[in-house]
């Protein structure tokens, strides 16, 4: 059965290993559903969030072929009760829309969202959350006609471990 | 202070040499041209092969790295030449074969310009390397250099690229070798669990029909004799791949013979009725397993793999020992108990017997009709004493090649398995009279193959290179011809080919050349062949259609083999 899968890998920052490691998903005609690279708390090294749905014998073998590039330090992959998630969104809103239709601002308070821009034509809200909390804003927001223009950054996650489990990787190659 | 810096063309030379490189296959052109210039001051130490094709060029390296367990060297220009040579990266790469590969590449100022001779070959080549690299300063070539020799040749080895920009070429630079040995994101050799290994031990004592599957992880790990100390300790019987034909000596008892599609009748059916699979450096290539669904359900699986990815990747494996061969194999041995087998081993006989009256005899002894590859095969292998080195091109030649040679000595096959590579044979061939200069170099290969790099006979005229090239003529694509016969309807689409004569293409190369059509001249036409001091073209005309047999028919059960077309 396919399940969402976060894969967590770390790389040394070298141009051209994100293209290698999404190459891997294409050859198993497995589509990323989302995808986050950033520097990560380790200098000179590169942090990328993945997720995608399929089975675990999959992602057990796209996790592999991940770390067997050269310049790959490690990649695990993790089910969402092993991680904790979340996602920025925003949403560029029709502000005409807004002054009108009472259930728009219902929606952004009953998400916990914030309002960051106002302005005579458009009003920018962000949402930090569960990707599912985003989907729900959308949705509600969608209905109502305001939404002028949408964006998510795609799941960001952590571990529920202490420590960030490449030290323990990089303390054991260096030893 | 003395002015020292040399230029980058130069410093790669030394890095070339530093890493121990004697032997180089290229072929030059503009953006490389300034390697080439520095190449010229460097002849003595380097031997630089200029081949008549790059393809051709990163073959003979890959017959040159196979036999010789060195890594094989290229270098070529820019664009095309860089493009040509991708055919061999991905032959490389399934086949685990060692290779550096260095392509000029245009100057940094013109990267992404679409200029003269400009292909993304980091794009073009990154899912067919183990590691590519742009060198786009003269200062990165001694690390690049050592890195990439030390990637292509520790671990599972494999083709690496290093795309040199011309800028890099021309620079001066203060240069001081470098030796890579460590890469911390790059464990080349897994620890080994003793736990797993004593697992697996406790697993083959308690087996009764054992069979172990030995691949080419056994010959690039150095351990064949550590495998024949595991093998005969416990009487377990093992089939071989066809890159590992030659990690067990042909005429060993428990050798049962070649793994696979046109592999051995008793160890394909024998596979789905063993109670423990025991695979050595070998992958679960599709071609040795058939239908994955059937594959062997009834045994536990042992794997002893170097490269962590091939764990459970077709075949699920109830114990993974990782680590390299040389090592696993040792440990293992030590915990598993003497036993003889004898029922098990004896089950291999029936099926061995019907093999050979149906199958092998007709095939190497025939009485009557046209010559046949197989006899062919056989007698070349005979005649020279089981020593010498097998290379064949992708085709009926490569089966029949595989089945009927016989092999004593270690790094005797050189085939492209994983690839399948029609034009393979010839330049590799090439490449292998340089890894093994001693040896006797004998190329199988067929009329389509051999005119898909009929250039290289260049090569060959120009170095003398001792190649013995058996061309099995049947004025077909053989084994796609067997194909359209099986499976097509016989409908020979595009099989028949109509063919040049080859001797005066030899003539015209200065390579002596004979042809056989009548069985009673064959003896004496591969002692010629043999005793011809140099390269020799000996041509066989073969029966037009001929079948190579047993067959699994593509994603059949691996015990379905045919014995036999109605």
């Amino acid at each position: 059965m396919d399940t969402l899968y976060t894969i967590i890998t770390y790389s040394e920052n070298f141009a051209g290993i994100l293209n290698q490691i999404t190459a891997v998903f294409t050859r198993r005609q497995v589509n990323i559903e989302s995808l986050n690279v950033c520097s990560s708390s380790t200098p000179g090294v590169h942090k990328y969030t993945i997720t995608c749905y399929c089975t675990e014998e999959t992602v057990k073998i796209i996790t592999k072929q991940i770390e067997k590039k050269i310049d790959v330090l490690q990649a695990r992959y993790y089910t969402a009760d092993e991680i904790y998630i979340q996602e920025v969104a925003l949403f560029k809103l029709n502000t005409s829309r807004i002054l009108v239709e009472k259930d728009i601002s219902r929606a952004i308070r009953q998400h916990s969202a914030k309002i960051v821009e106002v302005n005579e034509t458009f009003s920018i809200v962000t949402l930090t959350g569960l990707p599912e909390d985003i989907d729900s804003l959308y949705i509600s927001l969608d209905k109502l006609g305001c939404v002028l223009q949408f964006v998510r950054c795609g799941a960001i996650a952590v571990t529920r471990g202490r420590r960030e489990l490449l030290d323990e990787y990089l303390e054991k190659v260096n030893s | 202070m003395p002015n020292n810096k040399i230029t980058g063309a130069e410093a790669l030379m030394r890095s070339l040499e530093h890493e121990g490189v004697n032997t180089l296959f290229g072929y030059p052109g503009g953006s490389i041209m300034p390697s080439y210039d520095a190449l010229y001051d460097h002849r003595d130490t380097l031997n630089h092969i200029l081949v008549r094709h790059e393809q051709g060029a990163i073959h003979a390296a890959q017959g040159y790295a196979r036999v010789s367990g060195k890594v094989g060297c290229v270098i070529v220009t820019s664009g095309p030449g860089a493009t040509n040579v991708i055919t061999g990266l991905a032959d490389a790469m399934l086949d685990s074969t060692p290779l550096v590969v260095i392509c000029g590449q245009v100057s940094t100022a013109f990267l992404g310009t679409d200029a003269f001779q400009e292909v993304d070959v980091i794009g073009v080549t990154q899912p067919v390397t183990k590691w590519n690299f742009q060198i786009r300063r003269a200062e990165d070539i001694a690390w690049a250099v050592s890195r990439a020799f030390y990637i292509a040749r520790s671990g599972r080895p494999g083709p690496v690229v290093l795309d040199f920009t011309k800028n890099a070429q021309t620079t001066l630079v203060d240069f001081e070798p470098q030796k890579v040995d460590f890469i911390r994101s790059y464990l080349p050799v897994p620890q080994v669990e003793k736990k797993a290994v004593k697992e697996a031990a406790n697993l083959i004592n308690n087996s009764q029909r054992p069979l172990v599957l030995v691949g080419q992880g056994v010959e690039l790990g150095n351990a064949r004799e550590e495998l024949r100390l595991f093998l005969e300790k416990a009487n377990l019987p093992a089939g071989c791949t066809m890159l590992g034909l030659s990690a067990l000596p042909s005429d060993h008892p428990l050798n049962k013979g070649m793994l696979g599609m046109h592999g051995n009748y008793a160890l394909n059916v024998l596979t789905n009725k063993c109670d423990l699979l025991i695979a050595v450096g070998m992958r679960f290539d599709d071609r040795v397993t058939g239908n994955l669904q059937t594959y062997a359900k009834q045994a536990k699986v042992i794997h002893l793999e170097i490269d962590p990815a091939e764990i459970n990747k077709n075949v699920h494996a109830d114990i993974a020992i990782l680590g390299d061969c040389k090592q696993t194999l040792v440990e293992l041995t030590k915990y598993i108990e003497p036993a003889n087998h004898r029922e098990w081993l004896d089950s291999f006989i029936p099926y061995d017997n019907l093999e050979n009256t149906k199958v092998i005899e007709p095939a190497i002894h025939p009485t009557e009709g046209p010559l046949l590859m197989g006899e062919v095969v056989r007698r070349v292998s005979e005649l020279s004493q089981q020593k010498a080195v097998l290379v064949t091109d992708v085709g009926q030649n490569q089966l029949f090649g595989c089945r009927y040679f016989k092999f004593t000595e270690a790094r005797s096959v050189l085939t492209s398995g994983g690839c399948g590579t029609m034009g393979f044979g010839l330049p590799a061939a090439i490449g292998a009279t340089f890894g093994a200069p001693e040896r006797t170099i004998c190329l199988f290969c067929g009329d389509g193959g051999l005119q898909m790099s009929i250039q290289e006979l260049g090569t060959i005229m120009e170095q003398r290179a001792p190649v013995k090239i058996i061309l099995l003529n049947n004025n077909y694509l053989g084994n796609v011809r067997q194909w359209q016969y099986l499976f097509f309807n016989k409908r020979y689409s595009f099989t028949p080919m109509l063919n040049p004569d080859y001797e005066k293409i030899a003539e015209a190369y200065g390579i002596p050349a004979r042809t056989v059509v009548e069985r009673a001249d064959l003896d004496a036409a591969i002692e010629q062949m043999l005793t011809t001091e140099g390269p020799f073209l000996l041509q066989c005309a073969v029966k037009e259609e001929d079948n190579v047999l047993p067959m699994t028919p593509p994603g059949a059960n691996v015990d379905e083999m045919m014995l036999e077309i109605e």
